[in-house]
C-alpha cells in the first residue's frame, strides 16, 4: 500500500492504495466517481476512458501510480454544467440507448475534437474504434461528433 | 373536452381501474388497480390494491411512475410521456420515478418487446382520468360546463372566457372529486398528441452524458463490501478443496465464503463457487486470483461444441417431433422435379451487456434491501426471498438503470449471490461480475442445426417444404428433462407463411449441457437465418430474383389460419394480431424500393434480402456488400423497414432498429461461444468480438405508418440481418455461408 495524490477534475485527493490498482477502481471505489465505467478490464471496450493530461486513456489498464503525477479528467469533470458541445450534441441527436458506454464514448470523442476539431467519418471511426457500444449507437455517435464539431466555440470547456 | 372523440378501450377498462389515493400525499394522486384476473395472469398472487402511478402536486410537479425497466429502449421516456401527453402536461414539469418490485404494478418483466403493447392504453387512461378531474375542478370553480374546457401546457383553459388555471392550483380540488369510470373518460384525438407532431424529449439523456445515471454497479452504501466470485468452470461442478490462505492475505480482503452448490434445474439459482469479499473491487479481484480451488466438474464435463455440432447434424437428418404439418411432405418431395436441400449451423451466443451483472444487497434481520439492474424485478424479489428464507414482501428491490440487458438481466442469479453474500458477511455486499465471468458463466443463446428440403415442380413452383431444427431448449433451464424445442420456442417457425401444399416442421433432439437462456429476439435469430438463407438458395437454384422468390414463397396477401399453417392453433396471434401476409409483403416490397433493389441488381451490386415477422412486428432488411481495396468483404449499407403498428415514441423505435442492425451484424460476423471439457472457451472481447464503429454500415430505417395495434420494437429488427447478409455475400462471392459466424469464412 502506498499513499498517493490523485488530481481529479481539478481537485487533489489523497488515497491509500496498492500502486498497481487500476485508476478505474480508485475512481469508482475510493473516490465514488462512478461515471467512469467498468466494461472489460482489459482495455478492449473503452467504457473506462478518462483523460490524463488531455490524452484519452483506458483507466482499467492505468495503474494509480502512473496517474498520480497527471491531471485526470473524468466524465464528471468534462464540463461544469454538463454542457460540453459533445454532451449537448449527444442529447440532441439521441445517441444513448442504455447509456452505460457513453461516458467512455464522450471522453474518447472529446480527445478527438481537441486534436482534430473537424474530423471526417474515417477519423471518427479510427479514434472511436476502441469504444464498444453493445446497443449499437455508432451511426448516431458519428452524427453527434459532427454536430459538436460544428457547434459554436466557447462556452463549456 | 369538445374535441375528444375516442372512448377509453372497453376491454382495458375491465382490466384496470383508476382510483384516488389522495389525502396525506397532497395534491391529486391517482393509482392503478388491476383486476384479479390480470394479476393472476401475471406473476402469481398479487394484492388487489392500488399503487401510485401519477401525482400532481400543489406546486404543479407531475410525478409519474415507470414500472418497466430501462435498458436502452427508452421506456422511461415512452410510457410516462404517453400519460403526460394525454394529460396535457408541460414536459419540463415532470418527474419520472422508477417503480420498485411490486406485484401491484402487474407485469414488470421487461422482456419480449411488449412494454408499450401492454401499457400504452393504461397510460392513456390514467392521463385522461387525471385531466378529466382537473377539468371538473376548474368547471366547479368557474361555474361553467366541464366539457367546454381544454387542458394543455399544464393548465386548464376556458376558451369562452380566456380563463386559465394551472394543474397545481387545481390539484387539491380535483383530489376531492370522485374518480370517473373508464367508460366516462374520453381520450384525446391522436392529432392533439405531441408524439404525433414531433420528437419527445429524452428523459434520461442528460444523466447519461454526464455520468450521473446510476446503474446496478454504481450504487454505494456506507460500510459496503464488494464481492467477486470464482464459479465452477463447468455447470454443475463444485469445489472439492479450497485454500483461501493467500486470498485472505491480500490487503483489503475481509472474508472468503463458499456459495451453496448448484443443482439442476438451473432456474435462476447461482452457480455456486467461492466468493471473495473485500473493501473494494480491486482487492476482491486480487483475492480471487489468489484462491486455490480444486473442482469436481460433474456430468456436463463431457460437453464439447465440436462433438455437439455433429450430434445436432445427426439429429436433423432423422425425423423429429412434428410441429406443424400440411399434406404429405415426403410424397411431395419424392415426386418433385427438383429437390433443394441445405443444412445450417450456428453457435451459442452470449449477451455481453456493457454493464456486466452487478447487484447490491443489504440483508438484515427478517428483511433484505436490494439494488439491481434487473429486467424482472418481481422474479428477482421472489428469488432473493426464497434464498434467504423470507417472504417476498420482506424484500425491497429497487430497480436501477440497466447498462444493457438483452435478456441476461432477466435472470436473477447474480442478484441472489449478492443477497446470500450480504447475509454471510453481515454487511451490505455488492457483487461485481468481471467480463470474463459474464462470458464464461452466462445463460447462453442456443446453438442450433437445421436441415431444410424443398421440392419444386417442373415450373419451379414450391410444392414441398420440410424443415428440421435441433437446438437445446430454454425449457431445459427450468425442467432438466426438456430435450428439444417446443411450443413458443419455435417462434416464427410456428407461422412462417408458405405457399407449398405440403409442409412439415420437425423438432429434433438436443439436450442442454449449459444454462440456456433467451437473448434479444431469442430463437428467431436461428430460425430466420435458416429459413431466409434457404429462400436465397431457392432463388439461386432457379436463377430467379431473390426478392421475387421470397414473395412467391410467402404467397399472396392474406391472414393466416391455424389450418393453413398446419397447427391446432396459431401461436403468435393474440387478439388483434393475426399474422397478416399482406403486411409482411409490404415491408419486403418497401425495403426493396428504399434500397433501390432492382437498380442495384441491374448495376451488378451485391444485395441480399430477408423478411420476417416476430414479436408481432413485420420487418424486412436489405444488406449491400462490396470488396474493399484489400478484397475483403465490407458491409456498406443496411436498409430496414419495420411495421410495428402504432408507435408511442418513433425516435426510440428507430434507435432500437438501428441498434438491432449492429446487434445482428455482431452475431452474424463474430458470434461464437464454444465449450470444451464442459467449460466455455471464450474470455473477453478479444475472443468474443463485437462490431465496432468502423464496421458499422450506413443504416437506413423506415417505420411504416400504421394504425394497427402496437407491437414489438426492441427485438424484431435483429433476426433478418444475418440471413440478409448471407444472401448479400452469396451475391458478391458466389459462396453460400451456411454457418454463423461468417468472419472466418470471409477472411479465407
Amino acid at each position: 500500500m502506498s499513499s498517493l495524490v490523485l488530481n481529479v477534475n481539478g481537485v487533489d485527493h489523497r488515497i491509500e492504495a496498492d500502486p498497481d490498482m487500476p485508476l478505474l477502481w480508485a475512481l469508482r471505489d475510493l473516490l465514488g466517481l462512478t461515471g467512469t465505467k467498468y466494461g472489460c478490464g482489459q482495455a478492449l471496450c473503452g467504457a473506462c476512458t478518462v483523460h490524463l493530461d488531455g490524452m484519452a486513456v483506458r483507466s482499467c489498464q492505468t495503474p494509480v501510480s502512473a496517474a498520480a503525477k497527471q491531471k485526470i479528467t473524468t466524465i464528471e469533470g468534462l464540463s461544469e454544467h454538463g454542457d460540453h458541445p459533445l454532451q449537448t450534441a449527444w442529447v440532441e441527436v439521441g445517441v444513448p440507448q442504455c447509456g452505460y458506454c457513453q461516458p467512455g464514448q464522450i471522453m474518447s470523442a472529446a480527445a478527438l475534437l481537441d486534436a482534430k476539431p473537424r474530423p471526417t467519418d474515417a477519423e471518427i471511426d479510427t479514434a472511436m474504434g476502441g469504444n464498444i457500444c453493445r446497443c449499437g449507437c455508432y451511426q448516431r455517435i458519428r452524427e453527434a461528433v459532427h454536430r459538436a464539431a460544428a457547434a459554436p466555440k466557447g462556452g463549456a470547456r | 373536452m369538445s374535441t375528444a372523440t375516442t372512448p377509453a378501450d372497453l376491454a382495458l377498462s375491465r382490466r384496470v381501474f383508476v382510483v384516488a389515493l389522495g389525502g396525506a400525499m397532497g395534491g391529486l394522486v391517482l393509482g392503478l388497480r388491476y383486476s384479479p384476473e390480470v394479476l393472476a395472469q401475471g406473476q402469481g398472487k398479487s394484492p388487489f390494491a392500488p399503487i401510485h402511478f401519477v401525482k400532481i402536486g400543489k406546486d404543479g410537479l407531475v410525478t409519474i411512475v415507470c414500472s418497466r425497466s430501462e435498458m436502452g429502449q427508452g421506456i422511461r421516456t415512452s410510457l410516462p410521456y404517453v400519460l403526460a401527453d394525454e394529460l396535457g402536461a408541460d414536459f419540463a414539469k415532470l418527474e419520472i420515478v422508477q417503480g420498485d418490485a411490486d406485484a401491484r404494478y402487474g407485469d414488470q418483466n421487461t422482456d419480449g418487446s411488449h412494454s408499450v403493447r401492454d401499457f400504452y392504453g393504461v397510460m392513456r387512461l390514467a392521463g385522461a382520468t387525471a385531466r378529466s378531474m382537473l377539468c371538473s375542478a376548474a368547471a366547479a370553480r368557474w361555474n361553467v360546463p366541464a366539457d367546454r374546457l381544454i387542458a394543455h401546457d399544464h393548465a386548464v383553459h376556458d376558451p369562452a372566457t380566456g380563463k386559465k388555471a394551472g394543474f397545481g392550483e387545481l390539484a387539491e380540488a380535483a383530489a376531492a372529486l370522485p374518480v370517473p369510470e373508464a367508460k366516462d373518460v374520453k381520450l384525446r384525438p391522436d392529432a392533439e398528441l405531441v408524439k404525433s407532431r414531433g420528437r419527445l424529449p429524452f428523459v434520461d439523456g442528460p444523466a447519461f452524458v454526464t455520468g450521473q445515471a446510476r446503474y446496478g454497479a454504481d450504487v454505494r452504501l456506507p460500510g459496503m463490501l464488494t464481492a467477486v466470485v470464482l464459479r465452477p468452470p463447468v455447470v454443475g461442478g463444485r469445489p472439492t478443496r479450497v485454500d483461501d490462505s493467500k486470498a485472505l492475505a491480500v490487503p483489503g480482503v475481509r472474508k472468503v465464503v463458499r456459495l451453496p452448490d448448484w443443482s439442476p434445474p438451473a432456474g435462476f439459482k447461482p452457480l455456486g463457487g467461492v466468493a471473495v469479499i473485500a473493501d473494494h473491487t480491486w482487492a476482491a479481484i486480487k483475492g480471487r486470483e489468489a484462491l486455490v480451488v480444486e473442482w469436481e466438474d460433474g456430468p456436463n464435463a463431457s460437453y464439447d461444441s465440436v462433438a455437439y455440432r455433429q450430434a445436432l447434424t445427426t439429429a436433423v437428418n432423422a425425423p423429429g417431433t412434428v410441429i406443424r404439418q400440411v399434406g404429405d411432405v415426403d410424397a411431395a418431395l419424392a415426386g418433385a422435379a427438383k429437390v433443394v436441400s441445405a443444412e445450417y449451423h450456428l453457435s451459442h451466443l452470449v449477451h455481453t451487456p456493457m454493464e456486466p451483472p452487478a447487484a447490491l444487497a443489504h440483508a438484515g434481520d427478517g428483511s433484505c434491501e436490494v439494488w439491481a439492474p434487473t429486467q424482472d424485478p418481481q422474479t428477482a424479489q421472489k428469488e432473493v426471498a426464497k434464498a434467504l428464507g423470507l417472504q417476498p414482501a420482506q424484500v425491497t428491490l429497487h430497480v436501477t438503470f440497466l447498462g444493457g440487458g438483452f435478456g441476461r438481466k432477466s435472470k436473477a442469479d447474480f442478484i441472489v449471490e449478492a443477497a446470500l453474500l450480504s447475509k454471510a458477511a453481515g454487511a451490505p455486499v455488492r457483487v461485481q461480475w468481471t467480463r470474463e465471468d459474464d462470458i464464461r458463466h452466462g445463460y447462453y443463446h442456443a446453438t442450433g442445426a437445421y436441415r431444410v428440403d424443398a421440392g419444386l415442380d417442373a415450373e419451379q413452383k414450391l410444392v414441398a417444404w420440410r424443415l428440421r431444427v435441433a437446438a437445446p431448449p430454454i425449457g431445459s433451464t427450468f425442467d432438466a428433462k426438456a430435450d428439444r424445442l417446443s411450443g413458443w420456442e419455435l417462434q416464427t417457425l410456428n407461422d412462417l407463411p408458405l405457399t407449398a401444399p405440403a409442409v412439415r416442421f420437425e423438432s429434433c433432439v438436443a439436450p442442454a449441457h449449459v444454462r440456456i437462456g433467451w437473448m434479444r429476439s431469442v430463437y428467431d435469430i436461428n430460425h430466420c437465418f435458416a429459413a431466409q438463407s434457404f429462400v436465397g438458395e431457392l432463388a439461386a437454384a432457379t436463377g430467379r430474383d431473390p426478392k421475387a422468390v421470397l414473395l412467391d414463397v410467402l404467397g399472396p396477401a392474406r391472414k393466416l389460419t391455424a389450418q393453413e399453417v398446419g397447427m391446432k392453433e396459431l401461436m403468435n396471434a393474440p387478439e388483434g394480431y393475426t399474422p397478416d401476409v399482406g403486411r409482411l409483403r409490404h415491408v419486403i416490397e418497401r425495403v426493396a424500393e428504399l434500397s433501390g433493389w432492382d437498380a442495384a441488381r441491374r448495376a451488378g451490386k451485391a444485395v441480399g434480402i430477408a423478411g420476417y415477422r416476430g414479436f408481432l412486428t413485420y420487418v424486412a432488411a436489405v444488406v449491400a456488400v462490396s470488396y474493399d481495396a484489400k478484397r475483403q468483404v465490407k458491409i456498406d449499407d443496411v436498409w430496414l423497414v419495420a411495421d410495428p403498428g402504432q408507435v408511442a415514441n418513433a425516435d426510440r423505435v428507430r434507435s432500437q432498429l438501428e441498434g438491432a442492425v449492429v446487434f445482428g451484424l455482431s452475431l452474424a460476423l463474430y458470434g461464437k461461444i464454444t465449450a470444451k471439457g464442459g467449460a466455455i472457451e471464450q474470455r473477453n472481447f478479444d475472443s468474443y468480438p463485437l462490431v465496432r464503429i468502423y464496421e458499422a454500415p450506413r443504416t437506413h430505417i423506415e417505420i411504416v405508418p400504421s394504425q394497427a395495434k402496437h407491437a414489438g420494437a426492441g427485438e424484431p429488427g435483429v433476426p433478418p440481418i444475418a440471413p440478409a447478409l448471407a444472401n448479400a455475400i452469396f451475391a458478391l462471392t458466389g459462396k453460400r455461408l451456411r454457418e454463423m459466424p461468417f468472419a472466418k469464412a470471409l477472411q479465407a
